[in-house]
């Protein structure tokens, strides 16, 4: 569904991925963890095509196209969604319409009829009950004044609504209570499938007791520095990831 | 991260078409005796010839305002035509014998003066360049008692009414441009609601300058009696030129004790084009005077004009009276905007609302300029203020010039204000969601401006918010 070869990407000047290799099936799940600033934002980013980020060698095929020649919304219509790890705030627009504009994007997309705003608030009735969010969410303006915990919970529940083939969840559980953690992870599970794929990424290895991944793969200074199964997450949390970045720094 | 949000394709203006018709014009140039002929052409009354002699002297010993915010070149005022009417237009003719080609271009603008096909409950007088063309619904209106009319036809079938009303709240002396409206305007609507109506229909006036180097001063008198209560929409589009056209309107309201106007304005002149050449000069004054416990609103779209002028402002004359201005103002390309409002608190416990919103996007400048001025004897008076800015790109400006004068201690003001940018990162959010830029540019504005368009009548909210996605349209690259 994905293949990442050998991706380099820069933001200005600073080379950020240094060499990214990467494959994807349908009905796995990936793990991407990895110190801060090892460069899992921006690699997720890079996925969902953000215009400040430079790709500098490297491909992405996505479901056979070139991904990297597709315009950001295009890879929103072809089923890329990226959950945000700063969702971003649109004062004025209430989440239902938001939602609903999107929706109707993709569904555009797929050469399928627009849904009027009735038919939606049945769409969303259901989807509000896979993340436990209240109804009222939808009236408030799309993330404005949201709490940390309920902007990511926010981003399930557009995922829940778009049914993304791919998504990328970049530190979803960051900042989630305990409660919401299982919330989020139950979320994701119940919308897998098995003709779609996840990248979770994370620092920490608690959300992958609730979300049990296929492959984990290590990320540091811009390079897969080890990949594995599910195991190797127990091992990180264990040993920490100096150990995998011993080599790099060992001349020192 | 400056890729995205780049330089302007300007989109076509709809609404730039010209229509060919035979004109009665007076020539160009501006002279008393221009002022006697116009008074002429309408048969007006000695006294309103003799109130436009007053204001054209007042005016001669005027200079134009060079304080706005704004940049332009010179105004010929001799090089204007202040007077053009289509031929077919008979003083009091009925719809019926509107000239087709007329109708037709109302029609192309979206109105129609067919009754039989209008939105019900709107009302609607159509002014072509200085002439009312037609004004719909007269006779379901006059059931109730409302007059709705050219103005041209109220100084001759109710002049006692505007004798009464007119310059009672904007003095032909007040400024440059108003006492230059008073001396030429040629035509506009007429409102009168009588003591405890509430108007059935929306009224609404539709202006459409068509012919060149023409000016267009139309003058609107509304008039809402004790405890009457109305709401009035206004529309403008002018053909596309390359020269720069005047439009130097007066509107002034009379709300008496108890009643409620409610004055809204989507207003689209043509703006220019990307360079910047050619474009509606709009420099106008509307005001209000609110007797007691009366409100008079104001809601404003302004997407058009190369340079727009304008205050919309309240005299809150009586005790309790409420005054409301709630603006959107957009400017692209190279347009530029000095507006905003004027809230004067005379009697007690008055209270005014300024919702300002502000978008700049290519090179527009956009100003909010707002006075709140609290007399001595205004206890109690109330006023907030907000004003936002929003910045689409590098190359635009924003600025706000706030007046505040308090005479009493017991008023309380609260002003907020903001200045954001449309950021990279919204839009790549909302592409991230399949929404393309423009379409994600529409409703981050749409959202900005959320707070004004509530408070437009219904059937013209819509049209607004597609207006504003129009004129912002390619403001991203
Ligand atoms: N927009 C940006 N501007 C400047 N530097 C950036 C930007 N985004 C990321 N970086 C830098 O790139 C590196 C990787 O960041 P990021 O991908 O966010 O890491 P992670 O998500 O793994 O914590 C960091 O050194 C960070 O400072
Ligand atoms: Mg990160």
């Amino acid at each position: 569904m994905l293949k990442i070869e050998n991706l380099t990407a820069n933001v200005g000047e600073k080379a950020i991925l240094k060499g990214i290799s990467l494959s994807v099936n349908p009905g796995e799940v990936h793990a991407i963890m990895g110190p801060n600033g090892s460069g899992k934002s921006t690699l997720a980013q890079v996925i969902a095509g953000h215009p400040g980020y430079e790709v500098t060698g490297g491909t992405v095929t996505y479901d056979g196209q070139d991904l990297l020649e597709m315009d950001a919304e295009v890879r929103a219509q072809q089923g890329i969604f990226l959950a945000f790890q700063y969702p971003v705030e649109i004062p004025g627009v209430s989440n239902a319409y938001f939602l609903r504009a999107a929706y109707n994007e993709i569904r555009k997309a797929r050469g399928e009829e627009e849904v009027d705003p009735m038919e939606f608030l049945d769409i969303m009735a259901k989807k509000l009950k896979v993340v436990e969010m209240d109804e009222a969410m939808l009236q408030r303006s799309v993330n404005a004044g949201f709490s940390g915990g309920e902007k990511k919970r926010n981003e399930i529940l557009q995922m829940a609504v778009l049914e993304p083939k791919l998504a990328v969840l970049d530190e979803t559980d960051s900042g989630l209570d305990i409660d919401a953690l299982r919330i989020v992870a139950e979320g994701v599970n119940k919308l897998k499938r098995p003709d779609n794929a996840t990248i979770v990424v994370t620092h920490y290895q608690r959300l992958l007791n609730y979300i049990v991944p296929d492959f984990v793969h290590v990320l540091a200074q811009g390079r897969i520095v080890r990949s594995g199964g599910k195991e190797l997450a127990l091992e990180l949390e264990e040993k920490g990831y100096d150990w995998l970045l011993e080599p790099a720094g060992a001349s020192a | 991260m400056s890729s995205q949000i780049e330089s302007l394709v300007n989109k076509e203006y709809q609404y730039g078409f010209v229509t060919d018709i035979e004109s009665d014009a007076i020539p160009p140039g501006l002279t008393e005796e221009t002022v006697r002929q116009i008074s002429t052409r309408k048969n007006e009354p000695q006294w309103l010839l003799d109130w436009r002699l007053k204001a054209f002297k007042r005016w001669q010993s005027m200079t134009e305002p060079r304080w706005p915010n704004v940049t332009y070149g010179v105004i010929d005022y001799q090089a204007q035509t202040y007077y053009s009417a289509p031929k077919s237009v008979k003083p009091l003719q009925s719809l019926d014998e509107v000239d087709p080609e007329l109708l037709k271009t109302y029609e192309k603008l979206g109105i129609s003066l067919n009754e039989q096909k209008r939105l019900s409950g709107v009302a609607v007088d159509a002014i072509f360049d200085s002439v009312s063309v037609g004004t719909t619904m007269k006779e379901e209106l006059k059931k109730h008692g409302v007059i709705f009319c050219s103005f041209g036809e109220a100084v001759l079938e109710h002049p006692e009414l505007v004798q009464k009303y007119l310059g009672s709240v904007v003095p032909y002396s007040d400024n440059f441009f108003a006492a230059l409206n008073s001396a030429v305007f040629s035509d506009g609507s007429f409102v009168y609601i009588p003591k405890g109506v509430r108007c059935p229909l929306e009224l609404s006036t539709y202006f459409r300058i068509n012919a060149a180097d023409t000016g267009q001063f139309e003058r609107t008198l509304i008039v809402a009696d004790e405890g009457a209560s109305v709401s009035y929409l206004e529309g403008c589009t002018a053909p596309k030129r390359s020269t720069n056209q005047l439009h130097a309107a007066v509107v002034e309201i009379v709300a008496l004790d108890n009643a409620q106007v409610k004055y809204s304005t989507v207003q689209n002149w043509y703006a220019g084009d990307k360079d910047g050449v050619g474009g509606i000069y709009n420099f106008v004054t509307k005001r209000g005077k609110a007797f007691t416990n009366s409100k008079i609103s104001w809601t404003q779209v302004e997407t058009g004009s190369a340079i727009t002028w304008k205050y919309p402002s309240v005299i809150l004359q009586g005790d309790n009276s409420t005054g409301e201005f709630y603006s959107v103002a957009v400017v692209n390309n190279k347009q530029q905007a000095d507006t905003g409002t004027k809230m004067i608190h005379i009697g007690k416990n008055t209270k005014s609302t300024i919702i300002s919103k502000g978008i700049s996007a290519g090179h527009g400048q956009n100003s909010y300029r707002g006075q709140v001025k609290v007399l001595p004897k205004a206890t109690g008076a109330r006023n907030y203020t907000q004003c936002d800015s929003m910045l689409i790109g590098n190359q635009c400006g924003a600025h706000t010039f706030p007046y505040i004068e308090v005479g009493n201690n017991t008023a309380t003001l609260e002003h907020e204000a903001s200045t954001s940018k449309i950021g990279e990162d919204q839009i790549f959010y909302c592409k991230q969601r399949g929404l393309n830029a423009e379409h994600a540019i529409s409703l981050i504005v749409a959202g900005f401006c959320k707070e004004v368009f509530k408070e437009l009548p219904m059937e013209f909210a819509l049209e607004a918010q597609q207006l504003l996605g129009i004129s912002l349209e390619g403001s991203v690259g």
